[in-house]
């Protein structure tokens, strides 16, 4: 082989290894946002997304470690559980992203809340907001 | 008054930038002399100095009638917190963008010709046009010095992150400082490209500017971590967050463009790889300016959306259209060289580029694949970080491999693998004593054993054959990544966090410190109110730990404080999340974050090795060819 060739061969080899790594990574690491009324139509249970929508104003519930509440977007609502004390994160009212998958009974397991606070989100973690 | 001087500055500095560009571009095509273009590129640095003034003046002075002192000023702000307000928000932080640009344009430009090269015209009127958008972007787009009628009273001051911590002073600069710094390698590769020829003193020139931008840039985004870290009281310093991302990329590439060029410096100019590098290197920071500041992706630090993102996108294009075509054009002037052997310094050296080259593309990837999924499914979407760490960690840990290697290379021999024996032993014994003793994951486990084998390396080439300034530099560069490496490895694998409700005289557990809740304290300072929790510390730790959250009513915003305390084996790291009405309890956060302040150290040390390997050494400038025409690289290279 001649160095030219044996260069492409070598550059080749890098584009297909990152390829390889960046279809591997995304693997069950890209989430999608979603309105409550796109979750509330989908079948697929086990899809992990985005939810996000206004926390539905008397909803709000904290007891025993578990917080519960419903996220709207004017016409539907999907009810939220989230095991963590999440005080002071997230208002009725305002707006809210939460994390998770939706299960057999309806209910959006989340797993990380983000609220939003007038122009920004930050990110009120529990647990899965990313590696130190 | 003050708002029409300092649009007045913007817009003189507008037409001094333009003046810089046709100036000098008339002496790079004329050649006639350099006295009027060097004079219009230091009336554009003080224009922006006057319009960085006028804003500070308007800042301090709670001039509220100005647009940017009304959205970001507030008479309860401290001072420091005031004057660091100019980059508290985008408008404010562009100005701080035109000055360290016009500070570059003059640094470069005011250099003898002998010393600069025959490129450096082309160079300055490169700059001058990106100044030229620059200024044009900051006065139609983001112009801060509006007037607001009516005059508020007061304003909400910065966001409260921002002023919570002394590192606000010093990181953002220190960014800019980096991200601007590689304008000038930019400027000298497309300076090559358009005088369709080469030249040895760009070398020099480009090696420097891109060593002091790196060095500012990993200071910057050490210093961003650790922001991170003390303020945003979620435990971490990296989450892979768009902003984050858009610091790292041009710092992958801008280290692999400091390896091509002490690869190749023996090569008599710029090649192609390397002015794609030096052009990729800025092309990412207008990348990642258009993507943070645009609105595009969402992200904890964004901006709000502004016509800013039309134009910057635009820009980006553009830019990117010139250097592809130019490359394409000049393919001739820039050829590569004869290949080496494979274990030949030029080809270690190339390899971890093309390594790093790698790294930004999987880490550009996932930061752009929102966009791309938006575009063509419609969904917003999130690409969290366990891409990047299953991605983008292990080839970082192969560019680890590869660094072990850096000790043994010598120019023009190659490399002998037995003096790798020591280092592989010790990488084998840390894999073998941390497994052992715990389960930290392959990826950790390999982390530590490839920072032991770089450090045992570098100690031991420094034992055989000390060397000076530049070669203590290097190492300590090398050192310090290793050591990031490592602290890296140990907080992600070890770090323990519980939190739970707790209340009064109640406490939690986490890696064996016990925290006991007790008081909570309400605070209604001036600015707002603040929850200040009482923990005492038990376990190895002891003491006590003040975590508060601070509520900002004029941005609606809670912020929770963490009180960190920190010791050799690690860090207590406390929050509060919430505290009971009546004082009668507060949920609490504790983590036990293990060898974190190796980061700090481990960026600290590769900035501080980068900026020694600037310095030149006077011993041997004195050895350098007296001949007035090449005073050459051989300091500078």
């Amino acid at each position: 082989m001649t160095p030219r060739r044996s260069r492409a061969l070598l550059l080749l080899i890098v584009v297909a290894g990152v390829a390889l790594l960046v279809a591997a990574g995304l693997q069950n690491t890209l989430t999608f946002y979603r309105s409550p009324s796109e979750v509330a139509g989908h079948t697929s249970t086990h899809e992990r997304v985005r939810l996000g929508g206004e926390v539905v104003p008397g909803s709000l519930r904290t007891d025993g470690g578990l917080t519960r509440f419903r996220i709207g977007d004017g016409t539907t609502e999907i009810a939220v559980e989230q095991v963590a004390d999440l005080p002071g994160t997230l208002r009725e009212g305002q707006e809210a992203v939460v994390e998770g998958t939706l299960d057999a009974h309806g209910v959006f397991r989340s797993d990380t809340v983000m609220a939003k606070h007038g122009n920004e989100y930050r990110p009120a973690q529990a647990g899965g907001q990313g590696s130190p | 008054m003050t708002g029409r001087l300092g649009e007045l500055a913007l817009g003189a500095g507008l037409v001094a930038a333009v003046a810089t560009a046709l100036l000098w571009a008339r002496v790079a095509l004329l050649g006639v002399s350099a006295r009027p273009a060097r004079a219009a590129t230091w009336a554009t640095l003080a224009m922006a100095v006057l319009a960085c003034g006028v804003l500070e003046v308007a800042l301090v002075g709670h001039d509220f009638s100005v647009r940017y002192v009304a959205e970001n000023g507030g008479r309860d702000v401290p001072l420091y917190y005031t004057v660091t307000s100019l980059w508290a928000a985008l408008d404010g932080s562009l100005l701080l963008w035109l000055l360290v640009l016009a500070g570059c344009a003059v640094l470069v430009g005011s250099r003898r010709p002998e010393r600069a090269g025959p490129l450096q015209p082309y160079a300055m009127a490169v700059i001058g046009v990106v100044a030229v958008f620059f200024f044009a972007l900051t006065y139609f787009a983001a112009n801060p010095f509006a007037s607001v009628s009516p005059v508020p009273a007061d304003g909400p001051g910065p966001n409260p992150l921002l002023r919570e911590h002394p590192a606000m002073g010093v990181h953002p600069p220190l960014l800019y400082a980096g991200y601007i710094g590689l304008v000038v390698p930019f400027a000298y590769g497309m300076a090559t490209l358009l005088a369709g020829r080469a030249d040895r003193l760009s070398v020099a020139v480009v090696r420097h500017w891109t060593l002091v931008s790196w060095a500012l840039l990993t200071g910057g985004i050490t210093l961003g971590a650790w922001w991170s870290y003390a303020v945003l009281g979620w435990g971490g310093y990296w989450a892979w967050d768009p902003v984050e991302n858009a610091s790292l990329l041009p710092w992958l590439t801008a280290t692999a463009l400091l390896h091509t060029l002490s690869a190749g410096r023996r090569t008599p100019a710029l090649r192609s790889w390397t002015i794609a590098l030096a052009c990729g290197s800025f092309l990412l920071v207008l990348v990642g300016t258009f993507l943070t500041r645009s609105g595009a992706v969402a992200s904890v630090h964004t901006f709000t959306a502004s016509p800013l993102g039309p134009m910057l996108l635009g820009f980006v294009l553009l830019s990117v259209t010139v250097v592809l075509g130019l490359l394409v054009w000049r393919s001739g002037v820039a050829a590569g060289t004869q290949p080496s052997p494979l274990l030949a310094r030029e080809s270690v050296m190339t390899g971890n580029a093309v390594l790093m080259v790698a790294i930004a593309a999987i880490v550009l990837t996932g930061t752009l694949f929102p966009l791309l999924v938006q575009a063509v499914q419609g969904h917003q979407a999130a690409v969290g970080p366990g891409y990047f760490n299953r991605a983008a960690v292990p080839v970082a840990l192969v560019v680890l491999l590869l660094m072990g290697l850096a000790p043994l290379l010598r120019p023009g021999r190659t490399a002998d693998l037995r003096d790798l024996r020591t280092p592989a032993l010790a990488g084998l014994a840390a894999a073998a004593v941390v497994g052992l003793l715990s389960r930290p994951g392959v990826l950790a486990l390999a982390a530590f054993a490839l920072g032991a084998y770089v450090l045992t390396g570098l100690a031991q080439a420094l034992i055989r054959r000390p060397g000076g300034l530049r070669r203590y530099g290097w190492m300590t560069a090398h050192a310090g990544i290793a050591i990031v490496a490592v602290g890296v490895a140990a907080s992600s694998a070890y770090t323990v966090s519980t939190e739970r409700q707790l209340r009064v005289g109640e406490s939690l557990n986490a890696g064996g410190v016990t925290a006991r809740l007790d008081t909570v304290d309400r605070l209604g300072a001036d600015s707002g109110m603040r929850v200040r929790v009482r923990l005492t510390l038990g376990g190895e730790a002891g003491g006590t730990s003040e975590p508060q959250l601070r509520y900002y009513p004029a941005r609606d915003l809670t912020v929770s404080v963490p009180a960190i305390r920190s010791g050799v084996t690690g860090d207590v790291y406390a929050t509060v999340l919430g505290a009971a009405p009546d004082g009668s309890g507060a949920t609490v956060r504790l983590a036990v974050n293990p060898l974190v302040w190796l980061v700090w150290l481990g960026g600290g040390m590769t900035a501080l090795g980068a900026l020694a390997a600037t310095v030149r050494t006077p011993s041997r400038r004195r050895t350098a060819t007296p001949a007035p025409e090449v005073p050459v690289s051989v300091g500078t290279a």
